[in-house]
């Protein structure tokens, strides 16, 4: 883990750093240099609106850094309740450190710094105290490779529930692995094979096992880290659809490359760009009518 | 000669082409002319010099003892070879008993004569066989000659030979432990020696010795090895398992930059150090602990020499699953900390039992090593055959037999020397089917993660 | 969010909190037991050297008699020749025993001056006679000089034996320790540095023994080795990484070296018995014997290491080489084998070290003798330094306990001198590419 853990956060902000150094040489026009200046600049106010109507998580002044490297400066984002947060930007530029953030993700990283009041349900979870296996049974998180542990698939599903106890016996189990891998829409296609080993199923059906494996434990809300990056089309629209169909039990945040995922799935969409957020609003709005010239450059495909 | 062919081939190729201006006509820069020169005058003289080198000895001595008078001669292989010794102890000068000295005094003349010629003919043969390669590859150097690609063809069967040198290594040792173990179940048979209940290879001295033949059933010695085998590993797996989960999954960069050179350390103190540790502190230790709670504890007990070997053993574990934890994609524990586990059931749900096989084939190599171990067990188990499963009692090993059967004055033909080899044997092949097994477990858990 | 689902969601939370008193106490036993696991190592590598060294350093002196030598004509050179054979015939110890009557005078009786002799080492005489044979000008003269002690003396002296336990572990009777008072308040006894055990072949008397003639045994061997090993090694990991086909044979040759690292260490010294001993005739308990049995030991971990080495050389010096137009061979020998020659070096170092603690196989092909002269060449009968601590461990001697424990030092300080060259070399020639 030492090797792999170090080697992700030198990544990461070496990445930032990269980002930094070669932002300016990529300007195509004057505007977008200036746009660029005020980016740079040490207060810098998100464009439109940061709030939600009935927030389940709270993000204030959140900055992140990797050792020196500072990866995120002075975050603020609501997640709404039953809503699905799309996070856009390009590469390096911050979105996956500040989904990290709202699970306490970054823990597992020897140098990560994460600073700022974070809050689930106006409870403190960046503080010392907060308890992080009761904070990420709360908030569950699906990776973009998918991750099936190297068991069967109704043991994958099983583990979150055994592990917290929220089974009492062998039938209630039954019960959570089944439930789950309907909600994922799993279960048809998985029902004959539940012994066999996750790592068998394909790509699409391997997430689809990961999202199972999420909601097993019932959280309140689900992060999603491009979770459709290693798919094809065909299994990306099966997890779209799945999203959508999870929206109306969770608050969901999903990191994105693809703009028109973003569109798709998404109810508000927050733009990131070298680890400022510059503008979060409705998600029609930003595709149709953004507020910043960065946004507008990053959606209709200038950069990025 | 051979820098002295080098030069000249050098020159010569230079020659060749009427000198330094034209030497872009030649096909290979000029030392390589040279080189092959070189090559060709030094490299059969040398093959000579080996094959003589381990001909010339036997042949000798062959002649000397065909000249010895017959009374000396007809005495058995042991004796002759004692003969052998004290002429050519003789021959070099050396004291050997004066009575000796007398009968074999022709001989060893005849020896020392036989030598001398013998190096006469041969420095004779290699300055003619280097000649001879010089001149040969004096008619081949022309221009147009690809010496390069000759002498790198050289070369690189020199590296072929080199890379087969572990073939011929592994080979050798089974058939010369396979050859006396041979002649070894010519004198007992097989079955008697793996099944055989009592071991105690005295051969008599005189035929008529009471309890003249030994017995070798080396179930014993099996049983000793597994037993003390079992304690280290008792020892070693849980704490070297420990200790690589402890390493790299919990401690901080300066525990570990600590406590992994300290575990090298270990690594790299000498069997015989802690067979000496063994045998100077732990079994005392031991005894008198034992003693103080009533227990009868062996000074030599396989429990003392056992629980050193274990902490032997102890970094080899840890640092061979550090290496399979390490192989364990951070994917997996992201993933199982993301649904709130916390990492000690991290560790022992996902990360071990991903690792699994690797572990498995790491505590098999452990295993191998345990059996294989020697200098512990010489110096701190015990001689006497016991067939227990009390570790508090000493019992013995197959290496510890091997060593006593084999240090020491020794006639090469009796039984209870071919035992070693026989021992020698089944250790070579248990060990290698446990390193096979366990090498190729490891490689297919790393591909699985590559 | 129907209220189900909210319901369900509260559940879980109660669910969860109910467990966590439970596996974080789970967890804290854990990591405890990988902390005690991880510290039980370094205890015992602490234990092990405080074991060693609390028994070994004070080997490092001897205890010694200041005494006024008065070298006896009549004695030793009767003839008044000097001639070398008479001196070296002379009896050296009447010197010895004369310089000590005169110290203590009321020693008398032939029991007692035989236990008075028993104070002083069997070997000091021929100390003297050494002295005298380099320099007969000494006849006829009074020298004070330091007369090596008896290791019982030493023992006593050290503390290692308690002064009140006659009969057990003391063997000095009470009168000689009387004598050894009288002396240390004439300030006669001292512990000086023990120049023996860094100069002298083994001996029966744990004063007289030295670590040279092992050590001497450990330096031939490991030569050998090195010539040996070091260039089979290279050029073998060159052929596999450079040159060789993929194909069965290879794999073979590739199992076969992982394999034979795992060998146990035994099985190299009967192949070593039978091969080179039985087979070519070579001599027992010789260097060259043992170099070539570790040499084919450690071939396997200098070829491991040396193919770690040659693989980390990126593909694109070889491209660039190659594209220059040299031939493989040439690129190989002129880019790839310079690049990787640290990490080859470091291998073959550790290699080196894991052959200078192999004693095993050296029992196999007689090493384990009890040798007095220091090997000169590679064909004299030698020991070497860990079948020195193996034989001296077998000792029964207090005295020889401390020795071994010294002898232990002295080839652990050079095991640790030769892996921090290791280290040091990786340090400082590791390249990232």
């Amino acid at each position: 883990m030492s090797g792999s853990q170090t080697a992700e956060a030198v990544d990461l902000a070496e990445e930032e750093q990269l980002d930094n150094s070669r932002a300016p040489r990529m300007d195509q026009s004057q505007a977008v240099a200036e746009d660029f200046q005020s980016v740079a600049q040490e207060e810098y106010e998100t464009h439109g609106t940061v709030t939600a109507e009935d927030p389940v998580m709270t993000v204030r002044d959140c900055n992140v850094f990797y050792g020196d490297a500072q990866a995120l400066f002075d975050v603020n984002l609501d997640i709404g309740r039953n809503q699905v947060v799309a996070l856009i930007g390009p590469s390096g530029c911050g979105k996956s450190t500040f989904i990290r953030c709202l699970n306490r993700m970054n823990d597992t990283i020897d140098t990560a710094v994460v600073t700022g009041d974070i809050r689930l349900y106006g409870e403190d979870i960046n503080s010392k105290s907060t308890d992080v296996v009761l904070l990420r049974a709360r908030v569950g998180m699906v990776f973009q490779k998918p991750n099936p542990f190297p068991k069967s698939i109704f043991e994958n599903v099983a583990y979150g529930p055994r592990l917290h106890g929220l089974a009492s016996n062998r039938a209630e189990l039954d019960e959570i692995v089944e439930t789950s891998l309907r909600r994922a829409g799993l279960w048809e296609e998985a029902k004959d094979r539940l012994d066999q080993p996750g790592t068998g199923l394909s790509g699409g059906q391997q997430q689809r096992l990961c999202i199972a494996r999420t909601i097993a434990v019932n959280p309140e809300v689900i992060l999603m880290d491009e979770p459709c990056s290693a798919l094809d089309p065909i299994a990306t629209a099966r997890i779209e659809d799945l999203i959508d169909e999870l929206s109306e039990n969770y608050a969901i945040a999903i990191v994105t490359h693809s703009m028109q995922q973003a569109a798709r799935v998404s109810q508000r969409t927050a733009y990131f760009h070298l680890g400022k957020l510059i503008e979060v609003d409705e998600t029609n709005r930003i595709f149709t009518n953004p507020g910043h010239k960065l946004t507008e450059d990053y959606v209709t495909g200038r950069f990025g | 000669m051979a820098v002295a062919s080098f030069v000249l081939g050098r020159r010569r190729s230079i020659a060749t082409v009427g000198g330094y201006s034209s030497i872009r006509s030649l096909h290979s820069l000029p030392k390589y002319y040279g080189y092959y020169a070189a090559i060709w005058c030094g490299l059969p003289g040398l093959l000579l010099v080996a094959a003589w080198l381990s001909l010339s000895d036997s042949v000798i001595t062959g002649r000397v003892v065909a000249s010895l008078p017959e009374a000396l001669r007809g005495s058995s292989d042991a004796q002759l070879g004692l003969l052998v010794n004290d002429i050519k102890n003789l021959a070099a000068g050396q004291f050997v008993n004066p009575n000796r000295a007398v009968e074999l005094g022709a001989a060893a003349e005849l020896y020392n004569s036989l030598q001398a010629s013998a190096r006469w003919i041969l420095s004779g043969l290699i300055v003619a066989l280097g000649l001879a390669g010089f001149l040969y590859s004096a008619t081949r150097l022309q221009p147009d000659f690809r010496a390069r690609n000759k002498v790198e063809t050289v070369i690189k069967a020199a590296l072929v030979v080199a890379s087969t040198i572990a073939i011929f290594t592994t080979v050798g040792i089974l058939l010369s432990v396979l050859f006396e173990a041979l002649r070894f179940f010519q004198k007992i048979s097989f079955t008697e020696f793996l099944f055989g209940l009592t071991w105690s290879p005295q051969t008599a001295l005189r035929a008529d010795q009471v309890g003249s033949s030994g017995a070798f059933g080396a179930i014993p010695l099996f049983a000793g090895t597994l037993l003390i085998s079992g304690i280290a590993m008792f020892v070693a797996l849980p704490i070297g398992l420990m200790t690589a989960v402890y390493l790299t999954e919990y401690a901080s960069p300066r525990i570990r930059a600590v406590i992994k050179p300290v575990l090298e350390i270990l690594a790299g103190i000498p069997t015989v150090v802690y067979g000496f540790f063994a045998a100077l502190t732990v079994a005392p230790l031991l005894r008198d602990l034992g003693t103080s709670l009533g227990l009868e504890v062996a000074s030599e007990s396989a429990l003392g020499a056992g629980l050193v070997m274990g902490v032997m053993i102890i970094p080899f574990v840890s640092s061979l699953t550090d290496d399979v934890i390490n192989a364990v994609p951070q994917a997996m524990r992201d993933g199982s900390y993301a649904l709130g586990a916390t990492k000690s059931e991290t560790v022992k749900r996902v990360i071990l039992p991903a690792a699994l096989p690797g572990i498995v084939g790491g505590a098999l190599l452990a295993v191998s090593r345990a059996i294989g171990e020697t200098m512990i067990v010489v110096m701190a188990a015990g001689l006497a055959a016991n067939l227990t499963v009390n570790p508090l009692q000493a019992v013995t090993t197959v290496t510890v037999q091997i060593v006593t059967l084999l240090v020491g004055d020794q006639e090469f033909d009796s039984a209870k020397t071919l035992a070693a080899f026989a021992l020698g044997l089944v250790l070579f092949v248990v060990t290698l089917i446990l390193n096979v097994f366990a090498l190729h477990v490891v490689r297919k858990y790393r591909e699985q993660y590559e | 969010m129907t209220a189900d689902e909210k319901r369900a969601q509260e559940e879980t939370l109660r669910r969860v909190r109910a467990s966590l008193a439970r596996r974080y106490r789970s967890e804290r036993r854990f990591r405890l037991f990988g902390l005690s696991s991880a510290l039980l190592g370094l205890a015992f590598v602490a234990f092990l050297f405080v074991t060693i060294i609390g028994n070994g350093y004070t080997a490092f002196w001897q205890t010694q008699f200041k005494l006024d030598i008065y070298f006896d004509p009549a004695v030793i050179d009767p003839d008044g020749q000097a001639d070398p054979q008479q001196l070296a015939s002379a009896n050296y110890r009447a010197l010895i025993r004369d310089a000590l009557q005169s110290e203590l005078p009321d020693v008398s009786g032939r029991r007692e001056m035989r236990e008075l002799n028993r104070l002083i080492s069997a070997g000091a005489e021929f100390d003297l006679r050494d002295e005298v044979v380099a320099n007969v000008a000494l006849i006829g003269s009074t020298r004070e000089l330091w007369i090596t002690a008896d290791d019982e003396v030493d023992m006593l002296v050290k503390g290692h034996v308690e002064r009140d336990e006659q009969g057990g572990a003391r063997r000095l009777s009470d009168s000689q320790l009387r004598w050894i008072d009288a002396l240390a308040a004439d300030g006669r006894v001292e512990q000086r540095f023990n120049v023996n055990f860094f100069t002298r072949g083994d001996s029966r008397d744990p004063e007289q023994a030295g670590i040279a003639g092992a050590a001497k045994g450990s330096l031939f061997a490991l030569l050998v080795t090195l010539v040996i090993a070091f260039p089979l090694g290279i050029a073998a990991a060159v052929y596999l990484e450079e040159f060789a086909p993929r194909n069965r044979w290879i794999d073979l040759v590739e199992v076969n070296i992982n394999n034979l690292a795992a060998v146990p260490s035994i099985v190299f010294g009967l192949l070593g018995l039978s091969v080179f001993l039985n087979f070519f005739g070579l001599p027992r308990s010789a260097p060259l014997v043992g170099g070539l049995v570790l040499s084919l030991m450690t071939l396997p971990t200098i070829i491991i290491a040396s193919r770690a080495a040659i693989k980390s050389v990126p593909p694109s010096v070889r491209e660039a080489a190659l594209g220059l137009g040299a031939s493989q061979v040439q690129t190989v020998l002129h880019h790839v084998v310079p690049l990787a020659m640290p990490g080859m070096l470091t291998g073959a170092i550790i290699g080196m070290a894991r052959a200078l603690g192999e004693s095993a196989p050296l029992l196999m092909i007689g090493m384990v003798a009890f040798i007095v002269e220091v090997p000169q060449s590679i064909t004299d009968p030698a020991t070497a330094l860990p079948v020195q601590v193996f034989l001296w461990a077998d000792s029964p001697e207090r005295a020889f306990v401390e020795r071994t424990s010294a002898a232990t030092m002295v080839l652990l300080a050079f095991l640790l001198a030769m892996n921090a060259v290791a280290i040091w070399l990786r340090n400082k020639f590791e390249r990232r590419w």
